[in-house]
């Protein structure tokens, strides 16, 4: 049994820089594998539908009349098997999180063919 | 005959980062006996298994629990596996194990600052849980994730770590060792700590195993009795000895939990040494028909899975019994004839965990 044990650690600590970051002005720097959040490439897209069926939360909604991908960015747990079947690639995990919101809500991708014949 | 007071201990108390809920019958100081209350947060997970595709499921047992939430997942899938006569590749088996002893270690450490905070040694606290930070930090540099790791599936692995990789964890491991002895020395050495730690809630080994302790609370009992000696994942080829201590008082199980964290570091520096090369997973097909039993070993003690599977792509049954559930009648049997201010570090002994117990 001693006495002043963790005097060391202690004084290491005084004269030693924080452990924490200074956030958000020194920004995070995510390890290669981070689960961030989902992005979809449209124009690789060919709507299969797979990213959906695939989903174990239902958070991916495919809609191929209006040539729309859609996903629930509060119901996706970031587990990936949408990307991993994908057979066009065009799925990817980004390392930035998504940002916190008031609201659910839901990010709605477009092919970009269907985005012009909307606009014209 | 003094009289007899009762004090409701949770279900919020800044000890308990989960509710609990004790009726502690009192007699001045001493407490008499303690009945327990749980359900504060179920939340039906067991009940799911009948909704999700078997595969899905995974992801719904990983979060059983925030700490062990690897061993719930690999558990599972396990269990599963079992049941389908899938044997998994032998590298799967070691990153299984590495990850499962990464979970033990972070397990540790959070639990030794909790420790450290109940008696309010606030800055050990810190301490030990700037340490945990690097192994979360492992995880999301290996899994993608910190809590949720997400890289079990039936057949393997999701992810591999390739041989560079966990070099760069052992270099990590052999930095922290250092940093580890000196902040476990504290734990176990200084005076103030065991004025608190010494003698306090002593669990015979007659007690312990009457009531069905598991893990380090059992162990700190002088029961040699730990489930990986069973060797599931790659535990079989891992030279490890059950660590345990004859004292069976909180000292004792902090102790215990202090070795865990070296003996950790060492199985995983043994798998490291021998993990194979290959594939990581295996393409898995058909529906699984039949039950099995899994018990795993976690940071808390021994687990139980029951799976029973029908041939369709949802399940019958899952049943988890966690270590917290097994660990809740010694602990009041410790309770018993104890001083009201020692009752928060006799619960953190057991190294509670509700979610876990009330799934």
């Amino acid at each position: 049994m001693s006495l002043f044990s963790f005097a060391k650690t202690e004084f290491r600590n005084l004269f030693s820089k924080p452990v924490t970051r200074l956030y958000p002005q020194e920004p995070r720097i995510y390890p290669e594998r981070t689960r961030g959040h989902i992005e979809n490439d449209m124009n690789a897209c060919i709507l299969c539908g797979l990213c959906s069926r695939k989903c174990p939360t239902g958070a991916i909604r495919v809609d191929r009349k209006e040539k729309s991908w859609a996903i629930s960015r509060f119901s996706c747990i970031q587990c990936g098997c949408c990307v991993e079947s994908c057979p066009k690639k065009c799925l990817s995990m980004k390392q930035a999180y998504t940002q916190p919101g008031a609201e659910k809500k839901t990010d709605v991708f477009t092919k970009p063919e269907a985005e012009s014949k909307n606009a014209s | 005959m003094s009289t007899r007071s009762v004090v409701p201990f949770g279900p919020h108390h800044p000890v308990l980062p989960e509710p609990l809920h004790l009726d502690l019958v009192l007699e001045d100081e001493k407490v008499v006996e303690a009945i327990p209350s749980i359900g504060f947060v179920h939340r039906g997970l067991e009940k799911l298994v009948e909704k999700k595709d078997f595969n899905e499921f995974v992801y719904v047992a990983e979060r059983i629990c925030g700490i062990c939430s690897f061993m719930h997942g690999m558990s599972y899938c396990e269990a599963v596996e079992h049941i389908m006569g899938v044997e998994i590749p032998p590298r799967a088996k070691y990153l299984r194990t590495i990850w499962c002893e990464m979970s033990r270690i972070h397990s540790h450490l959070l639990w030794l600052g909790l420790l450290a905070d109940a008696f309010g040694f606030e800055s050990l606290f810190m301490q030990s849980w700037r340490m945990r930070e690097k192994i979360l930090d492992m995880f999301e540099t290996s899994t993608g994730g910190r809590v949720i790791f997400s890289v079990n599936k039936i057949g393997g692995q999701r992810k591999d770590m390739d041989n560079s990789m966990i070099r760069s964890f052992l270099d990590i491991f052999a930095g922290m060792e250092k940093d580890l002895k000196e902040l476990t020395g504290t734990f176990l050495n200084d005076g103030a700590v065991r004025s608190r730690l010494d003698g306090v809630g002593v669990l015979t080994e007659q007690q312990a195993r009457d009531f069905g302790a598991v893990g380090p609370f059992l162990r700190a009992s002088g029961v040699q009795y730990d489930m990986r000696t069973t060797g599931y994942a790659a535990y079989g080829d891992i030279d490890l000895e059950p660590i345990t201590s004859n004292i069976g008082d909180s000292y004792a199980r902090t102790v215990v939990r202090v070795k865990e964290i070296f003996q950790s570091i060492d199985i995983i520096r043994q798998a490291a040494a021998k993990i194979p090369e290959g594939d990581f997973a295996v393409p898995v097909k058909g529906f699984p028909k039949g039950e099995y039993m899994m018990r795993v070993e976690q940071p808390r003690g021994e687990a139980c899975y029951y799976v029973k599977a029908n041939g369709t792509k949802f399940l019958d049954r899952f049943r988890v019994r966690t270590p917290t559930f097994a660990n809740i009648p010694p602990m009041l049997e410790t309770l018993k004839g104890s001083q009201l201010a020692d009752v928060p570090i006799l619960i953190l002994t057991i190294d509670p965990c509700i979610s876990c117990t009330e799934r």
